[in-house]
Formats: C-alpha cells, sequence, structure tokens
C-alpha cells in the first residue's frame, strides 16, 4: 500500500467528521433561529396523500 | 499557398476523436436533453479548441510572438485566476433555492452530509487505481454531484484533469434519474421503499429564513473556513432570493446570471478539453471513477437513513436518505417517482426536497473541506 492510501482514509475520517460537525452546528443553529424568531407554525395538518 | 491546407495536414488523430466526443455532448444535450445549458457549449467548444491551430487558443505566430486565444483568456481570467466564473454560479444557484423544506424539517441536514461519503470513499478508489493524492481529491469531489463546486476544487488543487471532471460531474448529474434507482435497488428492499413519512407542513417565518443564510455563512466560516468563498456566495444568492427587497436582483440572479456564466462555463472547460492531455485512459479511470462516486453517495444516504431508523420511532424511507446528493432537482423528483413506484399513494417529493437541498449545503462545504484539507496532506 502506497502512503497515499494512507492519506486518503486520513482524509476520509476527518473529511466527514468535519462535514458532520459543520452541519451538526447548523442544525443546533436552526433550531436556536427557529426558536428565537418562533419560526414554525403549524399548518393544517398535511398527512401524505395516500394516507385515509 | 499552403496556409489553405496546413490545418489539414496538422490533424491528429487525438482531435478527430475529441471531435466525435463533442458531437456526442452535443448529441446528448439535443436529442437526449442531458444537461443542455453545459454539455452543448462544452461539446462545442471541445470540436472549436481541438480544430489544428485553432485562433481560440494561444497561438505563437512567426514574427508577431504570441498571440491571446480568447478561450485560453476566459479560462485564465474567469477559472485560472480567481475561480469567478463558478463562484458567481453560486449566487445564482442560491437564489434559486427554496430552504423552506429543509427549514421545515432540519433534521433532513444530516442526509446531506451522510451522502457526502461517496467523495471520500472515490478519493481512495482514485489512489488504489494510481493517482496521487492532489488528483484522486479533484476526482473525488464528483461526487459532490455539483458541477462548479468540481471546477473550482480541480481548480483549486492544480489538477490536470479539470476537463474530464467537469464533464463526469455534469453528465451523471443528468444521469441521476438512471443512476439512482440502481443504487437505491441494490442497498434497499421493498418493505424499506415503502415505508410512508407524513407531510406535516409548517410555515417558516421570514425572519428565519433571513437569518438561516447569515448564520449557515458565519458556522462554515468559523469552523472550515476554506468553504467560505463557496458556501458565502451561494448563502449570499439566498439572502438576495429572501430578503424580500431586492426582488430584480433575485430574479436577475436566478436568470440572467446563471444564463450568461453557465453560457460562458461550458464553452471555457473547453480549454481544458484539448486532445493531447484529454485523449488518454485517465479520462476512462476518471469517467469509471464519477460513476462510482454517484453510486457511494446514494448507498450512503440510504443507508444512514437505515441506521437512523434503529433509534427512530417514526421510520424514515431510506430512499429520502439517497436525496440527499446534491444533484437538485433530479434526486427529489426521483425518489418521488420511486416511491410512487413502491406505493402508488406514498408521496415523498416534499421530504426528499429538503435532504436534496441540504445536499447542496453540505456539497460546498465538502468542496471547501477538501481544500483546507488535502495542501496539509501532500
Amino acid at each position: 500500500m502506497n502512503a497515499d492510501f494512507f492519506k486518503s482514509l486520513d482524509l476520509m475520517g476527518k473529511g466527514m467528521t468535519a462535514i458532520f460537525v459543520v452541519i451538526i452546528v447548523i442544525y443546533l443553529a436552526v433550531h436556536l433561529i427557529l426558536k428565537l424568531s418562533g419560526g414554525r407554525k403549524k399548518e393544517p395538518s398535511e398527512p401524505n396523500p395516500g394516507e385515509v | 499557398m499552403e496556409f489553405l491546407y496546413e490545418g489539414l495536414i496538422s490533424i491528429t488523430w487525438q482531435q478527430v476523436v475529441m471531435w466525435v466526443i463533442g458531437g456526442l455532448l452535443v448529441y446528448l444535450a439535443i436529442a437526449k436533453k442531458l444537461e443542455p445549458p453545459l454539455l452543448l457549449p462544452m461539446g462545442f467548444g471541445a470540436i472549436l479548441v481541438n480544430l489544428p491551430l485553432s485562433g481560440v487558443l494561444n497561438q505563437t505566430l512567426p514574427g508577431i510572438g504570441e498571440v491571446t486565444g480568447i478561450i485560453d483568456w476566459l479560462f485564465r481570467v474567469g477559472i485560472e485566476t480567481s475561480e469567478a466564473m463558478p463562484l458567481l454560479l453560486f449566487i445564482g444557484i442560491g437564489a434559486m433555492i427554496d430552504f423552506g423544506p429543509l427549514l421545515s424539517n432540519p433534521r433532513l441536514l444530516l442526509f446531506g452530509a451522510a451522502a457526502q461519503f461517496g467523495i471520500f470513499a472515490t478519493v481512495t478508489a482514485a489512489v488504489l487505481l494510481g493517482f496521487d493524492l492532489r488528483d484522486a481529491a479533484a476526482i473525488g469531489i464528483i461526487g459532490g454531484a455539483d458541477g462548479p463546486t468540481s471546477i473550482l476544487v480541480s481548480q483549486v488543487l492544480k489538477s490536470d484533469y479539470i476537463g474530464p471532471i467537469a464533464i463526469a460531474a455534469y453528465s451523471y448529474m443528468a444521469l441521476v434519474p438512471i443512476i439512482q434507482p440502481f443504487a437505491i435497488k441494490m442497498c434497499t428492499t421493498e418493505k424499506e421503499r415503502k415505508i410512508r413519512m407524513s407531510y406535516n407542513p409548517k410555515s417558516v417565518s421570514r425572519l428565519t429564513r433571513i437569518l438561516f443564510p447569515i448564520a449557515v455563512t458565519i458556522i462554515a466560516g468559523l469552523v472550515a473556513p476554506a468553504s467560505i468563498a463557496l458556501v458565502g456566495f451561494l448563502m449570499f444568492g439566498n439572502l438576495i432570493r429572501e430578503c424580500g427587497v431586492l426582488k430584480s436582483l433575485s430574479d436577475s440572479a436566478q436568470k440572467e446570471l446563471v444564463n450568461l456564466i453557465t453560457l460562458l462555463l461550458g464553452i471555457t472547460i473547453a480549454a481544458s478539453m484539448q486532445a493531447d492531455k484529454f485523449v488518454a485512459l485517465d479520462t476512462v479511470k476518471i469517467m469509471g471513477l464519477g460513476l462510482l462516486a454517484f453510486i457511494f453517495d446514494t448507498i450512503a444516504g440510504a443507508s444512514f437513513a437505515k441506521f437512523l431508523n434503529f433509534f427512530l420511532k417514526e421510520k424514515i424511507n431510506p430512499m429520502v436518505g439517497a436525496a440527499g446528493i446534491s444533484a437538485f432537482p433530479m434526486s427529489s423528483r426521483v425518489i418521488q417517482r420511486m416511491g410512487l413506484e413502491a406505493d402508488p399513494t406514498n408521496h415523498l417529493l416534499m421530504h426528499a426536497a429538503g435532504a436534496n437541498v441540504s445536499g447542496q449545503i453540505a456539497s460546498v462545504i465538502a468542496g471547501g473541506v477538501i481544500i483546507g484539507l488535502v495542501p496539509g496532506l501532500l
């Protein structure tokens, strides 16, 4: 195995971790924004059109 | 009078191959309607730059010296120097995206992150096929399912394969309706594809829609600074859309800006499609790796949804996870169609659209993360 192979695995580990960290922080920020701005009002329930 | 046949005797077989490839791209764009705004200019550009002694490329003329060719100039100014074209395109893309379905159900954000796995799996596969890490990373970003990001990352990493990478990215985005059903059926059961998800629409306030692009920009800038150009321009476009006071600019960004940049981007990319570099075994490998990237993305997104289902009371249809790739809106339409195939009364469009726009955010973050990490590994 050449050195680049192990570096690519390193990149995979660090890259996926970084993406998930950013996305989770955004997720938490969205929740905070929704809370602070009274962001989501439930509209009249609209179930899956297939449900009876 | 030999100047009349100088071009004719300078033709190489590689150039003829490029004419065929260019013709094929034009055919696919017109007859099959596969990403016509990009594939048609790229196809025509491929023919243009591969005519012998083509005047659209820099030429050295006897007694005069170097004469600048328009396509070489466009490439240098619009892509090589500043990555201006792909970045400006992101303003328009941001203005086109409605993050409403995502804000209505923020947990869909996670699928965008999971579906980027294909990028990194492809980097490893490319290394195993003999590419060095820099080129492998540029090839892997095809898995971001996002043309401008692919062009930008491969340019920043100074990859020699920007042409094949751009073609693979745009071609496979157009082929999402064929690739995704195949990959989804490989990793899900019929029963899983029938899982129903009730849709509870929630109106998202204007303030939330305005704060979202600002918050995403700040977070991405602080946690993954290398992604800020991509994320920032995408979110700037979205802010123009959502602020409510720049309707005219929003319309221009969505139409004129996107059309103009797309028109120039396609033909400019052709500068990297010159026969001596393009007609090579590596191009075939890149096309294969690009396909692999889209398959890995889809399987990763669907598998992540299946994993979450172990912990959730209200199950998620794994196909919604597969919509976490960035190819918007094709992927969400594919998931809606497959949902209806499995159960004609099961509508998944809004869930899939939420995951799909999340994929758009995650793919630009992934692009920035790669730009940030790869130089440290070289």
